[in-house]
Formats: structure tokens, sequence, C-alpha cells
């Protein structure tokens, strides 16, 4: 039995249909309780950061997700709820849940033809072997909405990548947690099988990816980062 | 980079699948729901559904449409027709849209965008726009104007206007919905879809007046649209989804081509 956590943050009944459609069993919670002994988590949503930050925080949500991440439990994040496993999110300046060192940002981009949010199909590209994004191939689409990017702080936590002017994160990893910026439950059958391999996931990677890589090639992409995520560390201290 | 979506629209009536010309001759051609599995099979990128029941104790029949639907099409899906309130707005995305579609209410009273947007998003709120071509004048001086209830009531309203304030009210889409062209398969108003797509900065999907995918091509070209919506030429039977998309792709548009 999955949980799929609720927390005002979105119609999360499109994730239960999906989860359905390939056999996994859910249920939609809001209750810490259930969220620690859950056997996988799915933590999706759609909104703004600050709004869902303060639901996580008055329902104790964030410690149950915080604590089934430190037991190891498999969790897979979707959309916003990949960006707030960062710590920090540009949107409402607001400090975030820290399962992974990053942040997030708004896209800015230099062409004016291209519009934010950046909605629609976009190919992923798996930059890291990952069981749950195993079996995505070249030119394999996924629908995103989202006017933020995340930026990990560690490109070893980056497994896949797309590209909106230029490539950023698509998707996420850090041992029992894996997050996708893009929706897999509205991303037809190629989406529907990542959803099938997360059914099936264990929770372990290969080759643990925690492991920060100093002098990596993505060292520059993220240097702006760094900053705030101090700042937001600093603060939340 | 993204790709350029096509969308099916299925206009439903008490629960059946219905097409019109003009706006008008409405007749019944099949049930929805197997349409929309079988659009969806077939590499669909997003669905609309537009509920064009007149009576309203019909208009729960869409929400069991909408829900028979999203059990079974794992693809954005998008309604409109009829939505006054957040709380249709609401009650369709319980029932498993994404998206939801306002047109006429929303002229009547703008608030509605703005209310609809902090309810379920700025994303997920699109603005459907009924226009009819007019002689430009100080008042409406894009030459396009804002119609209604089903093409049936001339506002007054200047397109380019309207479109500009929707996105400021927080629409996250546009569709265009030539009432010229709608219906006649003599191909999408490329001049008015380029016109709105260049005021604003939130993706614009062009409706009415397909018939051939070269039509297709021309408006996500030249008529700068980001989504192209068809309806009669694939509820017939006279293109297939996929073949629509590969002839896209085979013309250099950006399609999505594995599904």
């Amino acid at each position: 039995m999955a949980v799929i956590v609720d927390y005002d943050a979105g119609n999360l009944k499109s994730v239960e249909r999906a989860c359905r459609e390939v056999g996994l069993s859910a249920e939609i919670s809001s209750d810490p309780k259930r969220i620690r002994k859950a056997e996988r988590v799915i933590f999706p949503g759609v909104g703004a950061a600050g709004s869902a930050m303060r639901s996580l925080a008055a329902s104790g949500v964030d410690r149950a997700l915080v604590d089934a991440f430190e037991a190891s439990t498999p969790i897979l994040g979707i959309c916003l709820g990949l960006q707030i496993s960062l710590e920090y999110s540009e949107e409402n300046d607001t400090d975030t849940l820290g399962l992974l060192p990053g942040e997030v940002r708004r896209f800015r981009l230099d062409d004016p033809e291209l519009k934010v949010p950046h909605m629609g199909w976009n190919a992923v590209r798996v930059i890291r072997p990952h069981p749950v994004l195993d079996g995505i191939e070249q030119g394999d689409e996924f629908y995103f909405v989202h006017a933020y990017r995340p930026i990990p702080e560690n490109s070893a936590d980056v497994i896949a990548e797309s590209v909106y002017e230029g490539p950023f994160c698509s998707a996420l990893g850090r041992a029992n947690y894996v997050a996708t910026q893009f929706h897999p439950e509205k991303s037809g059958r190629v989406g529907l099988r990542l959803l099938e391999r997360f059914a099936e996931w264990d929770g372990r990677v290969a080759v643990d990816p925690a492991q920060p890589s100093d002098g990596d090639d993505t060292a520059s992409q993220f240097d702006s980062s760094r900053s705030v995520v101090s700042r937001s560390r600093q603060r939340s201290a | 980079m993204l790709s350029k979506r096509l969308i099916a629209c299925l206009d439903v009536r008490d629960g059946h699948l219905a097409k019109s010309v003009k706006f008008v001759d409405t007749k019944d051609i099949g049930d929805p729901v197997a349409k929309a599995r079988e659009y969806y099979l077939d590499g669909l990128d997003e669905l609309v559904f537009y509920d064009i029941t007149a009576s309203s104790e019909g208009r729960r029949i869409i929400l069991d449409v909408v829900e028979a639907v999203a059990e079974q099409v794992f693809i954005p899906l998008s309604v409109g027709g009829g939505v006054a309130s957040v709380a249709d707005a609401t009650d369709l995305r319980l029932a498993g849209a994404e998206k939801i579609n306002v047109n006429s209410a929303a002229v009547r009273r703008p608030a509605l965008i703005a209310e609809c947007a902090e309810a379920i998003g700025d994303q997920n709120v699109v603005l459907s726009m009924d226009i009819r071509r007019i002689e430009p004048s100080a008042h409406m001086p894009s030459g396009y104007e804002i119609v209604i209830n089903g093409g049936r009531k001339p506002m007054g309203i200047d397109a380019l206007s309207w479109a500009r304030e929707g996105e400021r009210l927080g629409a996250g889409e546009l569709v265009v919905n030539s009432i010229d062209a709608d219906g006649t398969r003599e191909g999408y108003e490329l001049g008015l879809t380029r016109m709105l797509s260049e005021a604003v900065r939130i993706p614009v999907i062009a409706s009415g007046g397909a018939g051939e995918p070269d039509h297709l091509y021309d408006v996500l070209t030249d008529g700068k649209a980001d989504a192209a919506l068809v309806a009669s030429m694939v509820h017939y039977g006279d293109y297939t989804v996929s073949g629509l998309k590969r002839h896209l792709h085979g013309r250099g548009v950006k399609m999505r081509m594995s599904w």
C-alpha cells in the first residue's frame, strides 16, 4: 500500500487513478502516522511553495516526510513535491523541507518567444541510470507544468535533464528518494511505466548517488545557488 | 524544447458527442468516452471536452463523462462549457479535469478568471474565446469581436484587448476559436491566431476551421500557435491522430512522436 500525501496542493485523484491503472494500491492521506508507516510514499503537488509549506507544517506532515526519508521508505516526489523537497524556493521566498540540498528558482529566459510556465510535452534525457527511470528511451516525452525549476546543489543528485532554452534538472534521486518535475500520471504510457517501476522499486540504487562529487562538471551552474542555500540555512537556524 | 500539441475537442451534449458547423446544426456522432480512449492510444497530446448541454440538469452528465474518461486516459484533460463559478470549476476538477475552460461567464464577469486562478492555479485556467471578424472601428480596432452564448451574442468587446485582460487576470492559456472558420474545413484563421499569440505570453491554442493536415502546419508555424485543436477531422475518421502527428513531424514541426 502506498500513501499519496494530501496537503491541499492540487488534485490528487489523477495520481490515484494512475496508480490504480498500474496495480499500485494507494490511499490519499494527510495523517503523519500513516505516512511514517507507509510501504511507499508518493508526494505530488501543484500550487505555490509558500502555502504548501504552511499546510505541511500545520498537519505535521513535514516531519513525517523527513522521517519516512530517513527510514528508507521509497518516496516519489512529483512537480511541487520535488521542488519543496529541496531547501529553498524562490517562490514566495520559502524555506522548504531540505531532504536534499539545493534550491528552486523561476525560469528566466532570454528568448521572448518562450513562455513561462513551461507547459506541455518535453523530452527527458536520463543522465544517471536509476531503477525508476529504467526503460525511458531517447525521444520519450513527458508532460510538464511549472514556472520554477529545481537546482540541486550536488550534480550527482540530478538523474535526468530536459531542455528549455538551457538544460534543467527534470528528475532527481538520492538513496530512497526519487522525484520528477514532470507529471508521470499525465504522461501517457511512458508515465504509467515510470509509476509501475516505482511500485516495484525497493528504494535502493545500484551506485549510491548520494556521494557528492567534487569538481563536477556542472559546478558553475550551481554556484549562484550556494549563497541562497546558505542564507536559507542561517535563517531557519 | 516543448513539442507543439495536438488537441482533440469533443463537444458533448447530454453525454453524447456532437459536432457543430458554425456553431449550429449539432448532431450526434458517438460515445465520447470511447473516442477519448481511441485518441489517447493513438498519441493524442491533450483532450478537451466542451459541454454544450442546454439544460442545467443535463450538466451533471458531463461530470460522469469526465470521470469515466479520467479513469482510462492519462493525458491532460480540459473541460469547459457553462463554467460560471469556482464551484463549477472545482466539481469538474474533482471529476478528473486538469484544466478548466471559462468562456461566456468570464466575459460577463471577468473576476471569474481571477477567482478560478486563485482556486485551482493559473496554469489550469484556460480562457476560451469565441471570436468573429468585424470592420475595425475606434471601439474595436483589432477588427475582431468577442461573441458569447455559443456564438449567438456579440459583446462589442475587442478580442485583442480581452485576450490581454484575460492574461492579466490569471488565465494560463488561451483558446482562439474563430466563429467564421468553425466547421468550414477551410483552415484556421491565421491572422487572428498570430495576432493574439504575439500579444500574450501564455500559450495559444488555435481552434476552428481545420480540414486538412497542412492547416495544422500553417497555424503552428505562420499562426504561431502552441497547439492546434481538431474535431471533425478526426471524429469522422478522415484522419487519425497519429497520422496528423506524423505529417506535422515530417514537415519539421516538433511533435511528441513516441507514446
